[in-house]
């Protein structure tokens, strides 16, 4: 077995019905990874840029990304090498918890708190996905309550 | 123009020069065929099940190279055409398979008769629609044939629901596509084409490995003239049968898990494989790391994602094959010496001289194989031979002289049992000149036997020879190599009458079990111009060899097995 390597891909394709299906499709039946994958609209176009985050072999990969590209509403698949990659995720906590532990932590992750309420408070970071890795395991001993994260985007340099 | 989805439908066939249909009607896709009804501009033809319509213009298609068009209702109706489509998609035939749907306003309610229909065929067609508005028909109907028919070919699904046959709009249908997303590749890279010309002048042992790519872009001619001013041979896969003619002399046959001996060896020991529209299928390699071991690989295909799949190409290129093989030519014309390679083709020449494809005619039964070299010498290229899936299919690869493209109509990638029968009912009403010819198994013909009633009603007299070994013969080849011979529920002792089967759909049929018999069935089925079963009683026990055991190396044939 060829070593598997995590890789990012960003998809442009044409905005129309079930196109996100034709995408999650080709990665089940062929037995392709995802590790994430992020969907918007791009503004003021017809376009919508999906990023994938998978891993596998390097012909693997090349596999994913031509059949990506065969697919008919797919206008580009842009392999990423150089890029700038982030990811946000957002961690709710008891109010009972060190807040100041917790917003320090936070700024130091490119985030804050955003929301408090009686019991619980929300907070969010935004940073490169193997530090909101580093993030979500810190935080561990302030007994987060649920933890939602947002998958990658990515931007070549 | 304003006219009706349903009216479209028809229009769009018209503009795209359609001359004959297979389909079902059903409630859904009644606004259409009301539409069939008041035309008469093609022909439609009501085969008994909606998998076998999608045979019918699969074979339509495979033979007359046209995309091949298939109507059929919503829910069970569609559900029944999803082997066709599957069938198609595998082996890249250019097909418009239209559905009804249910009305906009009850999908997704569970209605009657309502599927998820391009949810299902999603993953097996090149590309799907489903129409929520008939201003929208006329583009999509222009797309879908174009998206058939160009880069590699393949099944195309459009599903409209029954409002929008209904609803009235503008028809428009334009002469020109324009699909921004869509643009496939033609023009081989002149460079590269260079580089590989380059490899193959410098080669020793050069072959020539011929797929189905080449047959789809009715390549044939040039690849017969390139093979014949190089002097370099060839093998074919299954799916490229009559790219050359049987009696070339540079065409050592089919390689791959039932190939020659010689032709196995021949991509054993090459040491420059020139791929042409092959596709590297797990049936023709054999064992993967032992696959042309000591060869550098050419590999050109009009799909990007077949190069390097499966083998490392060390001259990919890109592109349809037509166009890069009149490049190639021009190339080669100068620069090839063909003496360089006699003594390859002396290695090749004694390969054949050792273990040439056989088989022997040692019982008292009929051997299959003869029967099928029977048929060649009789009909040989007059008539269009297709088949089903099993051993029968593997001996008519081997055994039948094709002598053209197209002529030879078989499911490959899917290995479809019943696919034979509606196939050679699409090829008769692509070709009614030439005699049809369906090779199949007393297994695969129960699979779609009530295309008896579309042949004899429609008069496309069909030749069904049924290789009756009372078996699933090839599972029952396995079960002996690799089970033990523990037979487990492959045999097919119990039977129909075949004779009164044909018969009873006003059909002829034939029972022979001697070769005089045979010829005597044969001669009167031609004559007649009939539907015509031929029930040959042949050896209960025949093995289809060479072999190569699945998961081993092409060098390592299994190349004889008796079994009593
Ligand atoms: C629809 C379908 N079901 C099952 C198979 C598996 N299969 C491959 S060959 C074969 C036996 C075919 O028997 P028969 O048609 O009698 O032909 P023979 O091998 O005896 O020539 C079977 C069951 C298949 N290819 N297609």
């Amino acid at each position: 077995m060829e070593a598997a390597e995590r890789r990012v891909i960003s998809v442009i394709v044409i905005n129309e019905a079930s196109v996100l299906s034709r995408i999650t499709d080709l990665f089940s039946g062929r037995g392709y990874n995802i590790t994430s994958l992020t969907v918007a609209p791009i503004p003021e176009s017809r376009y919508s840029r999906l990023t994938i985050v998978t891993s596998g072999s390097v012909r693997v990969i090349e596999q994913i990304t031509k059949q990506l590209h065969k697919l008919i509403p797919v206008l580009k698949v842009i392999e990423h090498a150089d890029l700038v990659e982030k990811e946000m995720a957002l961690v709710k906590f008891p109010i009972t918890e060190n807040l100041a532990d917790i917003s320090a932590l936070c700024s130091a992750y490119n985030g804050n708190i955003v929301n408090v309420s009686e019991e619980v408070i929300i907070t969010m970071v935004a940073d490169e996905p193997k530090r909101v890795d580093y993030f979500l395991s810190a935080i561990k001993r302030f007994h987060p309550k649920e933890i939602v994260r947002s998958g990658a985007v990515a931007l070549e340099r | 123009m304003q006219i009706s989805g349903a009216q479209m439908v028809i229009e769009a066939l018209i503009a795209e020069e359609v001359d004959t249909i297979f389909g079902y009607p059903g409630g859904a896709i009644m606004n259409v065929y009301d539409e069939i009804y008041k035309q008469n501009s093609f022909k439609h033809i009501l085969t008994r099940h909606e998998q076998a319509a999608v045979h019918a213009a699969e074979g339509y298609s495979k033979a007359s190279g046209k995309v091949g068009v298939a109507m059929i209702t919503s829910g069970p109706g569609f559900t029944n055409a999803v082997t066709g489509l599957a069938d198609a998609y595998m082996d890249s035939v250019p097909l418009v398979v239209i559905s009804g749907q249910v009305p906009m306003s009850l999908i997704g309610t569970d209605a009657f008769q309502e599927i998820d229909a391009v949810g299902i065929s999603r993953s097996c067609t090149k590309h799907n629609y489903l129409v929520t508005d008939a201003a929208d028909l006329p583009r999509v109907l222009k797309e879908a044939f174009y998206i058939a028919r160009t880069g590699r070919p393949g099944p195309v699904h459009v599903d409209i629901p029954k409002d929008v046959t209904a609803q009235i709009a503008k028809f428009d249908y334009s002469k020109e596509v324009d699909i921004e997303t869509y643009k496939p590749t033609t023009k081989g890279n002149t460079r590269q084409i260079k580089k590989a010309v380059d490899a193959i002048k410098n080669a020793k042992r050069p072959l020539f490995y011929l797929g189905g790519g080449i047959i789809n872009s009715n390549a044939s001619e040039e690849v017969r003239k390139l093979v014949k001013n190089t002097g370099i041979p060839a093998v074919e896969t299954f799916m490229a049968r009559g790219t050359l003619k049987y009696d070339d002399p540079l065409l050592i046959s089919m390689l791959g898990m039932h190939g020659s001996y010689a032709a196995n060896m021949a991509m054993s020991e090459t040491d420059l494989v020139i791929g042409l529209g092959a596709r590297f299928d797990d049936r023709v390699t054999g064992k993967l790391s032992e696959f042309a071991k000591g060869a550098k690989i050419i590999h050109v295909d009009i799909d990007p994602a077949s190069i390097s799949k499966l083998v490392n190409a060390d001259f990919p290129i890109v592109g349809d094959i037509k166009h890069v093989v009149k490049s190639m030519l021009d190339i080669a014309k100068t620069t090839i010496d063909k003496e360089r390679y006699t003594p390859w083709l002396d290695t090749i020449a004694n390969f054949n001289k050792l273990h040439p494809l056989s088989f022997k005619e040692d019982s008292e039964d009929l051997k299959p194989q003869w029967v099928i070299k029977r048929v060649g010498e009789t009909l040989g290229d007059n008539a269009n031979i297709s088949t089903d899936v099993g051993q029968h299919q593997m001996w008519t690869a081997q055994f039948y002289p094709f002598s053209r493209p197209r002529q030879f109509i078989s499911s490959g990638g899917l290995g479809t049992m019943g696919f034979g029968f509606p196939a050679a009912v699409g090829v008769k009403a692509a070709d009614p000149k030439r005699i049809s010819v369906n090779f199949t198994g007393d297994g695969s013909i129960l699979m779609n036997i009530q295309e008896l009633m579309t042949a004899v009603e429609q008069k496309l007299p069909v030749i069904n020879i049924i290789l009756n070994n009372n078996y699933l013969g090839m599972v029952r080849q396995w079960q002996t190599l690799f089970y033990n011979k523990r037979h487990s529920e492959t045999d097919l002792s119990m039977q129909p009458d075949f004779v009164k089967l044909a018969e009873a759909f006003g059909g002829v049929g034939y029972r022979v079990s001697t070769k005089e018999e045979f010829d005597a069935a044969l001669k009167d089925a031609i004559e007649k111009n009939v539907v015509a079963f031929i029930d040959v009683k042949v050896h209960r026990l025949e093995n289809v060899m060479p072999m190569v055991p699945s998961g081993g190396s092409l060098f390592n044939m299994m190349l004889e097995y008796k079994e009593k």
